[in-house]
């Protein structure tokens, strides 16, 4: 591994991925590459829907169509899709709170969907997202974006829009953390934690890869 | 939340988490062709039903259908309560039998609690569909979750009970669940409809429903259960429903805003007029309504989650 110095923010068993000017430089050059990738304004373009899957993903949702409408003046409607009532683990942890769900008004119908998410890990996340996207309507096609995928999957699903890979040990921990929630936009990568530790953050940190582990 | 038995001590985060939950589950079958979601698959819901019941039970039997449990029903006539199985045995069969869940209605008070503790570390859960004239917490959720749809909040509104509280479960469940919200609730009843120690009950006790309505957010009927009155609490129906029914005059005393509440059934003409329950004011068909949504979200947060890893 490269050598490495400590930035601002980290701690002890943490390292800073992605600064805050990284975040801002990655969510511009996937809004740009969504636009190229939908030929959005064209005349044959179908209608594409932001989705953010709860939390980060639907704050990361938000400036993505921010980004797309400084730079292609298109109005994308997005959303968030809560897909907590889809999850295959739910018997694996405590209660999860249920997220407030808010479809565009256009609605899923003919449209290019793409899903948004914070860290693509095991895909499940993305399955659940599929099967809650499945009652809201037939979209044309279904994408997915994400800040950062980390591998390890557990499901043949791929992103179309990648802000950056990240080969990351199984039991590493990648946390996204956006102004909006966390109060900071940066990516961190926590190092291995012993299994207490593990399991009582599995439990309290919903947004750490989502709760794929299991 | 590993039972619901009561609202008494229920925690208002814990309820208003429900609360939440259901607003949530509405929504999110709002408008939807198909009302299904796989939440609960695999999960194994019986209601056990000694007493009669519409709303209660079929709402229960949606709400684990639409999260794709397994619902089974069992009513006192058609099982082995009938031979003289008592309600323990009955317990240990149904928990047996694989049930992740108990929805128990049952006359005696206190039933439910009886059964949760019968059924400790079986991780079966047990829900109180009303027992006696204790609780019926469930009734008091969905009513909390329709004054929260059509008033905003629950926390600092005047909720007036009116009735023949001494019978009624669900103005025991109303009054904790309402209080510990942060609802100011009046009771409004002849004396011989009150029960004894309702002095230390969180509320406030009037005899005259005129004088209370003009300042009520919402107005909570209750039936008359001559099912439960052995003696003469009230002359005649007659005299009841002059003194205490919510008629069409008395309804005009009510703010524009306020709700009328019934947790049903409803007896038309005795308790409340006919014109006045179908009136816009009148939120009857809404509380039936949430009362699915409601019930979802008491499935899932007793259910959803993987309560005792090792007993699976």
């Amino acid at each position: 591994m490269a050598p490495h110095t400590r930035g601002a923010g980290e701690t002890a068993g943490q390292r800073e991925l992605l600064t805050a000017d990284d975040v801002a430089r990655t969510i511009a050059r996937m809004a740009h590459q969504v636009i190229e990738k939908t030929a959005l304004g064209s005349e044959a373009a179908s209608p594409v829907v932001l989705l953010g899957i709860p939390t980060r993903g639907a704050t990361l949702a938000a400036r993505l169509a921010e980004r797309i409408r400084t730079f292609s003046g298109i109005d994308v409607p997005y959303g968030t899709l809560d897909i907590t009532l889809y999850r295959d683990d739910l018997r694996h942890h405590p209660t999860r709170p249920l997220e407030h769900m808010e479809m565009p008004g256009e609605g899923v119908d003919d449209r290019v969907v793409i899903l948004v998410d914070d860290v693509l890990f095991s895909g499940r996340s993305v399955r659940a997202a599929l099967d809650a996207l499945r009652e809201h309507g037939r979209p044309r096609a279904v994408q997915l974006a994400v800040l950062v995928d980390r591998g390890h999957r557990e499901l043949p699903i791929r992103a179309d829009y990648v802000g950056k890979n990240m080969p990351t040990a199984r039991d590493e921990d990648v946390a996204v953390q956006l102004d909006e929630v966390d109060g900071r936009d940066a990516v961190l990568l926590n190092q291995a934690r012993t299994g207490s530790e593990d399991a009582a953050a599995a439990g309290q940190e919903r947004h750490e890869s989502e709760g794929d582990r299991t | 939340m590993r039972h619901l038995l009561g609202t008494d001590g229920l925690a208002p985060e814990v309820a208003t988490q429900v609360l939440d939950s259901a607003e949530t589950m509405k929504q999110t079958l709002l408008g939807r062709e198909v009302r299904k979601l796989p939440t609960l698959r695999g999960r194994t819901v019986i209601t056990v039903f000694y007493e009669n019941s519409t709303r209660t039970r079929v709402s229960f039997e949606l709400a684990g259908k639409w999260m794709s449990a397994d619902v089974v029903n069992v009513s006192a006539g058609g099982s082995s309560a009938g031979k003289g199985e008592s309600l323990r045995d009955t317990a240990l069969t149904l928990s047996a039998a694989g049930a992740d869940c108990v929805v128990l209605r049952h006359p005696a008070s206190g039933a439910a609690h009886r059964l949760a503790g019968w059924l400790e570390g079986t991780g079966t859960a047990v829900v109180n569909a009303g027992d006696g004239m204790h609780e019926h917490p469930t009734q008091a959720l969905l009513d909390a979750a329709t004054l929260r749809e059509r008033l905003g909040d629950v926390a600092g509104r005047r909720v007036a009970i009116v009735g023949d509280v001494l019978h009624s479960r669900v103005a025991r469940s109303n009054v904790h669940l309402l209080a510990a919200l942060g609802a100011e609730v009046v009771v409004v009843a002849p004396p011989t409809l009150l029960p004894a120690g309702i002095d230390s009950w969180p509320v406030t006790v009037s005899h005259s429903i005129d004088a209370e309505l003009p300042t009520v957010d919402a107005v909570m009927m209750l039936r008359v259960q001559a099912e439960r009155m052995h003696g003469a609490f009230f002359p005649s129906a007659r005299e009841y429903s002059v003194g205490f029914g919510l008629n069409e005059a008395r309804a005009a005393l009510l703010p524009e805003h306020a709700v009328v509440l019934h947790p049903g059934p409803m007896l038309r003409g005795m308790e409340i007029a006919a014109p006045v329950a179908d009136a816009p004011s009148s939120a009857i068909t809404e509380q039936v309504r949430n009362g699915v949504h409601v019930r979802m979200a008491i499935l899932y947060h007793l259910l959803a989650a993987g309560a005792e890893e090792g007993q699976q």
